[in-house]
């Protein structure tokens, strides 16, 4: 197991690639997830709101 | 609505494809990682600094993927006029600047014990140096005007231009000398590197190209969404109701 971690004396360079593309990928995943969560959930609310509020238009044509 | 009726076509399909996306990207990342780290074998010359190349490779052919994705989303955006090129223009630039900044980083740190440096102004270092500000400057220009569509239109042409650097990426290990290793994978008369080394490599780099593809599906949701919401709150200033 040290040896697995010792990388054959190299760790301070493998070790750091590999924590490095995890924290960016995983980043970005959960950055983009949250984007959209909070978009629909943005479009979700002004489209009820749109449904609630009587539209001008509906009214001159009815 | 007609306007997004291509977009929600693209979300239907993009939707049902997601989960099975996320499985391959997920199984194929762990089995790389284990193949990686693990269940292959040192390299008789560089000793286990041989398994950056798992993470260094498949980001640099991500990050070249990414952005001929984006030079052909942004040709479909000048041509078509297509808004869905546009969300996907956005949606990957990110993508492809994150892979870009890895594959530098991690060459950076496979450079220092094998070369004796961190960095050197060579032909493939520095072409790749410059597609991380290709991808920023897409990134920037997009969002510059208060006019979507303007910063899509220079968005796209910056990113037809800069496409011309892809090539010179790929090739300049053989047109320059340079303290990069040539190709030793995508090159005429196969691979040449050993089945041990090349299975890990190609998981990985499955699950990077999944990756980006969850990642992109994510972020076009997002862009749909928002332009929906632009385009609800603009026809209710206008007074018209409804979506445009």
């Amino acid at each position: 197991m040290a040896a697995f971690f010792a990388m054959g004396g190299y760790a301070l360079f493998v070790w750091p690639c590999y924590v490095l593309a995890l924290a960016v990928m995983a980043g970005l995943l959960v950055n983009s997830l949250l984007r959209a969560r909070a978009a629909e959930t943005e479009l979700e609310t002004v489209r009820q709101n749109r449904l609630d509020r009587p539209r001008r238009d509906k009214e001159v044509s009815a | 609505m007609h306007r997004f009726a291509n977009p929600a076509r693209f979300l239907r399909i993009a939707n049902a494809c997601f989960p099975w996306l996320a499985a391959v990207s997920g199984l194929s990342l762990a089995a790389g990682l284990w193949f990686a780290l693990a269940a292959s074998p040192a390299d008789y010359q560089q000793g286990d600094t041989v398994r950056i190349m798992y993470i260094h490779v498949p980001s640099a052919w991500m990050g070249m993927f990414c952005y001929v994705a984006l030079a052909v989303f942004g040709a479909m955006g000048l041509i078509w006029r297509h808004p869905l090129a546009d969300l996907l223009g956005r949606a990957t630039a990110p993508v492809g600047a994150a892979f870009t900044f890895l594959c530098l980083v991690t060459g950076s740190l496979w450079g220092r014990p094998m070369w004796g440096t961190w960095w050197v102004w060579d032909a493939r270092l520095t072409s790749m140096l410059l597609l991380l500000f290709l991808y920023l400057g897409h990134m920037a220009l997009s969002n510059a005007f208060d006019d979507r569509t303007r910063g899509d239109r220079a968005a796209a042409i910056l990113a037809l231009v800069g496409v011309v650097n892809v090539p010179v990426i790929k090739f300049s290990v053989d047109w320059w000398n340079t303290m990069h290793q040539p190709a030793s994978v995508i090159k005429m008369g196969g691979p040449a590197i050993d089945r041990s080394m090349l299975v890990p490599l190609l998981l990985m780099a499955l699950g990077f190209q999944t990756y980006y593809f969850v990642v992109l599906i994510l972020r076009a949701r997002a862009e749909i969404a928002g332009a929906k919401v632009e385009s609800i709150r603009m026809a209710q200033v206008l007074g018209s109701g409804g979506e445009a």
